[in-house]
């Protein structure tokens, strides 16, 4: 079988085997719809101070970006470890298969995961909470790059996270408060600019912050870009950042990742 | 020609060593069982010859390739059944199989491995939900899906009930009649008996024993124990002798002899003896 083949086929049957883990459809699908469930219903008719646009409207975004982290960074930081234990990644690496299409399955599962939970939160945010869509081809592709970019970005930071944790256990012990942490300081379920200042300041470090704002670029109307921290959604500085922590934990995964248990 | 050859293999961890210069042959189409107590070096030196683990001094070839410089395509060659694995449990055993097979040039194909292991009922099922001794044969299925002309088994019937492990023997020598060279590691001296060509005993990283089954530790040449029931007691004596002996006893009792039982050294009386000599010194 030919390379392409192979990286379909892998990614095919990754896909279809994580689907079989109903806890995993679960957390990893349905969260951050359940969020903007709770977020949507509790603070649906609020305002952002004197815009027009409503609070579920803005943690859209933010949920979009939560998405992007559950869905690449934590789904591989815990799975990884578990497959460390469970003998997987040993057999594979025993394998005539490239290590690389290992990588590429596991990207193909946090893509499709990321779209679902994508499409369930755009369609009931729509029907249900009134978020609006955009509706030319511009902002359509900003969605795509910076989704692509985020995810990237977060599952190669989540690989390289994996080496950390003995197992699966103390891997979602480990990444959970981090995730939480990043959601808290970079804008996902409280407006950024009403943060204190260095939270902000430790929060514009990091990538989420970053995709989150970008993605705001793409559901609030052009004028809220004002309401921004440097009057602007600053799309060039978010694809640098998203780039750099690309780099990082692409160079960390190349240094660090283990296909066996420590002895 | 040699499949694996080993020499002077060296391996230590933290300062202690593990493995101390170990020589080890295995010939082309041979069943070698690596035996010796637990914690002495058989998996670091299977996981050496396996190309996942570094030496620190010595020369291993495998398939005419030094396994510390391994590629890909030499993985095409070989097959690996871990000591435990307890990955794939959302995979059914025909799905898990499919997609093993296509990471080789020439594999079987699910339905033959299937069938080869005798899994062709649970085909369908998922492999979390296999007993024990389905889930190791699986492993083995997994471990020739490639055609490995060697196949690297660790421990592969560790738990298993004795039915399950005849069923299992069956299928091992089934790979032996088809050529292909076997490196097992084992507990069981009966299984190595069974299966093996030849035995290897390691005991503290060294090898103590390299010979057949049945010469292991002597006990080709120690003497035989002849026990017989005369009158109620029971007697025994030790002999170099027993067609001798039994020959007397035929004589004395006039035809049948009660009770008559002729003992050699079991294997494991033999295996026991070395290491405990080794462990001892």
């Amino acid at each position: 079988m030919n390379y392409l083949r192979l990286c379909v086929d892998r990614s095919r049957f990754e896909i279809r085997v994580t689907l079989r883990d109903k806890n995993a459809v679960f957390f990893m699908m349905l969260l951050p719809i359940f969020l903007l469930v709770i977020f949507g219903s509790v603070l649906s008719s609020n305002k952002i101070g004197s815009t027009n646009v409503s609070y579920s409207q803005y943690i859209v975004a933010g949920l979009l970006a939560s998405g992007i982290l559950y869905s690449s960074f934590q789904q591989l930081a815990i799975a990884i470890p578990e497959e460390r234990v469970s003998g997987a990644l040993k057999r594979l690496a025993g394998s005539p298969m490239p290590s690389s299409v290992y990588f590429i399955g596991k990207f193909a599962v946090a893509l499709f995961v990321y779209i679902f939970q994508a499409i369930f939160l755009l369609a009931i945010g729509h029907f249900a909470y009134h978020i609006t869509l955009p509706t030319s081809l511009g902002p359509w592709l900003t969605f795509l790059w910076v989704s692509l970019l985020g995810l990237a970005t977060s599952a190669l930071l989540g690989i390289a996270f994996s080496s950390l944790p003995k197992d699966g256990k103390s891997a979602g012990a480990l990444t959970t408060p981090i995730v939480l942490f990043f959601q808290f300081t970079s804008g996902v379920y409280f407006i950024y600019t009403g943060l204190p200042k260095w939270m902000q300041g430790i929060a514009a470090l990091f990538p989420l912050k970053w995709m989150a704002q970008a993605l705001r670029g793409v559901f609030l109307p052009k004028y809220f870009a004002r309401a921004e921290v440097a009057h602007s959604f600053e799309f060039p500085k978010a694809a640098l950042v998203m780039f750099a922590w690309a780099l990082i934990g692409a160079v960390l995964c190349s240094r660090t990742f283990r296909w066996l248990e420590k002895t | 020609m040699s499949v694996v050859d080993v020499r002077g293999l060296v391996r230590s961890y933290d300062g202690k060593c593990a493995v101390d210069h170990l020589d080890l042959t295995v010939e082309a189409g041979q069943c070698l069982a690596m035996l010796g107590p637990n914690g002495a070096g058989k998996t670091t030196t299977v996981e050496i010859l396996e190309g996942y683990r570094r030496r620190d001094a010595g020369e291993v070839s495998v398939l005419d390739v030094d396994p510390a410089k391994v590629d890909k395509r030499w993985r095409q060659r070989i097959g690996i059944v871990l000591q435990e694995a307890h990955d794939l449990g959302d995979a059914t055993v025909e799905e898990a199989l499919r997609h093993f097979s296509h990471f080789y040039k020439h594999p079987r194909s699910a339905d033959e491995a299937t069938d080869l292991v005798g899994l062709t009922e649970q085909a369908n099922q998922r492999i979390g939900s296999l007993s024990g001794g389905q889930r190791r044969r699986l492993d083995v299925a997994l471990g020739v899906i490639g055609r490995p002309e060697l196949l690297f088994l660790d421990e592969p019937t560790t738990g298993f009930d004795p039915e399950a492990r005849r069923v299992f023997w069956g299928l091992i020598n089934r790979l032996k009649a088809d050529g292909v060279t076997i490196l097992l590691t084992t507990h069981y001296l009966e299984e190595a008996d069974a299966l093996a060509d030849r035995v290897v005993v390691i005991a503290k990283g060294r090898k103590v024993a390299d010979t057949t089954p049945d010469e292991l530790g002597g006990r080709d040449r120690d003497k035989v124990t002849v026990r017989w029931n005369d009158a109620g007691v029971e007697r025994s004596e030790e002999t170099d002798t027993p067609t001798r002996t039994v020959q007397r006893l035929v004589e004395h009792f006039g035809g049948e002899v009660p009770g008559l039982e002729i003992v050699r050294m079991t294997l494991e009386q033999a295996y026991l003896n070395l290491v405990n000599r080794e462990e001892d010194s």
